[in-house]
């Protein structure tokens, strides 16, 4: 039996953070193989957006549809501090049922560095090793929050083709980021285009 | 999934293989070492006052850990990453829960040890008392859980927890040391109750308070 595809659609989304309206009426809708680029400032609501569309949150209004499992990726990564980092990626790999982890950290470059406790990894670095939590988990759906914030040309370069590459095989990406991303067939939107005018009465 | 995630607590809880975790015990035993120094060597006075300052320092020993119990994991995103995975809140803090009290309960049960030779606490007592903080622990675990997620993110919530748990957990010390001046295995009962009560409640509300701290 051939997995269903996977499918992420929201519905006149709006997110509030605190008592600010941050944004409304945010429609997408991404099937197997689509990329979409969020972009916006800082504290416009992208790192919200991310939380709602994962169901970590309940957004203020509309409608989140998720088919398939998703994975998030943002600047926390839930790796333990005190372990070092090889049996910090081996517990994810043990609740995810991963039988072959060597690829993504080979990938990643992190097999130097599977023995430093993760409290002394960089920020590049623990990003490098929450991806490989990501490759491992396999999932069709990735959510992904500033994955390219603090990495060097060459693991962003790696990072894009791993994109590409996920959604090539029929998977989601979703990337939040204000940097530029070359992955052909991306859509993309300003966060921004759907904060409410300031004198909005948004109901 | 649900075991590794219980050794994954376990570890990180564990005395001696955790960070600092020894503690509670250590200032449990602690402070049954002071308690004779402070009110002298009288035989009889020690052993009539002993099992309370026990109960005493056994409440005092759980409200350590709280301070990591939660609120880490909340800042590191290990809950939202489980929740990605599709395990519920209430199961990650009931097996919270059960790895909470297996690294301060059975500790503290044999820390009780030399803690009654200390006070000279024995016989009927002892066995009292023992089966007392046997009953009881569990339940200050499940308070303690409780006040850990909900203050989890809060600034001050460290202090503030230490002080929420001790009106909470009046009803357990005054069963539980109350079984000690009566004797009676009546009190013990009514520790066991109340310790199944806030177990069975602990996954729910503290699940409730994980989900609540997403929310801001």
């Amino acid at each position: 039996m051939q997995a269903p595809s996977p499918l992420l659609t929201a519905e006149n989304l709006a997110c509030r953070r605190g008592e600010r309206l941050l944004f409304r009426r945010l429609s997408f809708r991404l099937e197997a193989g689509a990329a979409c680029h969020v972009t916006g400032a800082n504290g416009a609501g992208k790192t919200t957006l991310i939380r709602a569309l994962a169901g970590l949150t309940t957004p203020y209004a509309g409608e989140v549809r998720r088919e398939g499992a998703l994975g998030l990726l943002d600047e926390r990564t839930g790796l333990d501090p005190d372990l070092p980092l090889g049996r910090a990626l081996a517990f994810w790999e043990r609740v995810d049922g991963c039988t072959s982890p060597d690829g993504a950290i080979t990938i990643l470059g992190l097999g130097p560095l599977l023995e430093v406790p993760v409290r002394f990894l960089s920020t590049g670095q623990k990003k490098r090793a929450a991806l490989a939590a990501l490759l491992n988990r396999a999932v069709p759906i990735w959510l992904l929050d500033e994955p390219l914030s603090g990495l060097d040309t060459d693991t962003i370069a790696k990072v894009v083709a791993l994109i590409r590459l996920h959604i090539g095989g029929g998977g989601i990406a979703l990337i939040a980021s204000h940097q530029p991303l070359d992955v052909p067939g991306m859509t993309s939107f300003a966060i921004e285009d759907f904060a409410p005018a300031p004198e909005e009465d948004y109901a | 999934m649900i075991l590794a995630l219980l050794r994954r607590d376990l570890a990180q809880f564990f005395p001696f293989t955790g960070s600092g975790a020894a503690l509670p015990v250590v200032f449990f035993v602690a402070v049954a070492m002071l308690f004779p120094f402070a009110v002298g060597p009288d035989a009889n006075l020690l052993a009539k006052t002993g099992g309370g300052v026990v109960w005493i320092a056994a409440l005092l020993a759980a409200i350590l850990p709280l301070e990591k119990l939660v609120a880490r994991d909340i800042q590191l995103g290990f809950f939202d990453q489980l929740r990605l995975r599709g395990v519920a809140e209430e199961a990650m803090m009931a097996v919270r829960l059960l790895a909470h009290w297996l690294s301060f309960g059975p500790p503290l049960l044999l820390a009780t040890f030399p803690a009654a030779a200390l006070l000279k606490i024995e016989g009927e007592t002892f066995s009292i008392l023992l089966l007392g903080l046997l009953a009881g622990t569990p339940g200050l675990a499940a308070i303690g859980l409780m006040i850990a997620a909900l203050t989890a993110s809060l600034r001050a919530g460290a202090a503030l927890s230490g002080l929420l748990l001790i009106p909470l957990a009046l009803p357990i010390l005054i069963f539980g040391a109350g079984a000690l001046a009566r004797q009676d295995q009546v009190s013990l009962g009514f520790v066991g109750a109340i310790s199944l009560a806030l177990v069975a409640l602990a996954p729910f509300a503290a699940g409730a308070a994980i989900r609540a701290a997403r929310e801001q």
